[in-house]
């Protein structure tokens, strides 16, 4: 529950502050923010298992931010950012699709 | 694993024991203990991060909302050029519809400008040929010759300076003088009496020029000219400038029967 006041507290100071992207952090911002979904959905995965650990949900989230932001940089360095921005959205995608899907088997049994 | 009941409910047995696979009613537990609000540290800090994530979405969208050009795909980009150029070819064509009609329009107005000189140019015909009555500047001299001192030879000197000096329409008594304008005499009593277009001047009668009134009065006054001859002969002669002056008499347009403008031959 906690976690989840939090998101809605960040939403809302984020709608009050108003936060201006910095020009260099743009490209990587919605991956990262994608990724952090991922982990976000695997964390409440991982509750529902029983196996969460905080540790391990800060690293996740710390480490899928930094990789896709890692990505999506030498995408860009490469000439091919946007399609490996496109593969990685895809994969978080799927992730994010099959931990809902896990969740809703955990609580639902169906 | 569908096909095999017994290896299958083992291995769910072992995954279930190890906490990756619960039973539904272990996960409602799990999502009861979840939602409590319980001060866990791993909640605190779960928290913060989620926290993070909600502003970094707000973020993400605004910037997405008031993204420009540089956040569209690369078909987006060719659809939006599509349209753009369409536009242009639009308002290109449009630019030369007016062009074309701002051409015309200009010709109208050269129309008109020519109208505007013909027009002035048939005014100053108008003037020459004595059909308009006129009035500006210039004098008028009044002639009292009641002895008839006046010769032919005196009127045809008087016009003759009179238009050395620039005057732009005469009338001489009613009659006014134009490029056919003759003068002549008429025999009669008083042993002769000048005519001018086959009309007897019979004193006193006026002569009104319009032209420069100084110009006027000194080509009439020169030593041995118009004034001098007449006051010789015994007449009385007054001259008057003036800065308006009427030349009321008029002709009729004149009928040309034999002359006839040679056609103007492109070669010369």
């Amino acid at each position: 529950m906690i976690p989840l006041i939090g998101l809605v507290l960040g939403v809302l100071l984020g709608l009050v502050v108003s936060p201006e992207v910095p020009v260099w952090l743009q490209p990587y911002l919605p991956i990262a923010v994608i990724a952090a979904l991922d982990a976000v959905f695997g964390a409440t995965r991982a509750a529902l298992e029983g196996i969460f650990n905080d540790r391990v949900f800060v690293i996740s989230i710390l480490s899928n931010v930094v990789v896709a932001g890692l990505i999506v940089f030498l995408g860009n360095q490469l000439g091919v950012g946007a399609q490996l921005s496109t593969g990685v959205v895809v994969v978080l995608g799927l992730r994010i699709f099959s931990n809902v899907a896990a969740i809703r088997r955990h609580l639902l049994g169906a | 694993m569908p096909g095999t009941p017994r290896p299958r409910g083992a291995l769910e047995r072992i995954r279930r024991r190890a906490g990756h696979d619960p039973t539904p009613e272990q996960a409602r537990r799990r999502l009861r203990a979840i939602t409590s609000l319980r001060l866990a540290p791993g909640q605190v800090v779960a928290a913060v991060i989620t926290a993070l994530l909600g502003v970094a979405l707000v973020a993400q969208v605004r910037a997405q909302d008031e993204a420009g050009l540089s956040q569209l795909r690369e078909s987006e980009l060719v659809a939006l050029l599509d349209d753009v150029s369409g536009r242009v070819d639009d308002l290109q064509q449009e630019v030369l519809e007016l062009e074309a009609d701002r051409r015309r329009l200009e010709g109208q107005q050269g129309d008109v400008a020519a109208a505007e000189a013909a027009r002035e140019r048939l005014q100053s015909y108008a003037i020459l040929a004595g059909t308009a009555p006129v009035t500006g500047p210039g004098i008028s001299v009044i002639v009292d010759d009641p002895d008839g001192g006046m010769t032919q030879t005196m009127l045809l000197d008087a016009i003759q300076e009179l238009r050395d000096a620039g005057a732009e329409a005469i009338q001489v008594g009613s009659v006014r003088v134009v490029a056919s304008s003759h003068v002549g005499v008429a025999e009669g009593a008083g042993g002769g009496s000048v005519t001018l277009d086959g009309a007897v001047l019979v004193p006193p009668f006026r002569i009104v020029a319009v032209g420069e009134p100084d110009t006027l009065a000194g080509g009439l006054a020169i030593p041995g000219g118009f004034l001098d001859s007449l006051r010789g002969a015994g007449a009385t002669v007054q001259v008057v400038e003036g800065d308006e002056v009427l030349v009321d008499a008029v002709r009729p347009t004149p009928d040309l029967r034999w002359a006839e403008p040679v056609p103007a031959t492109p070669s010369s």
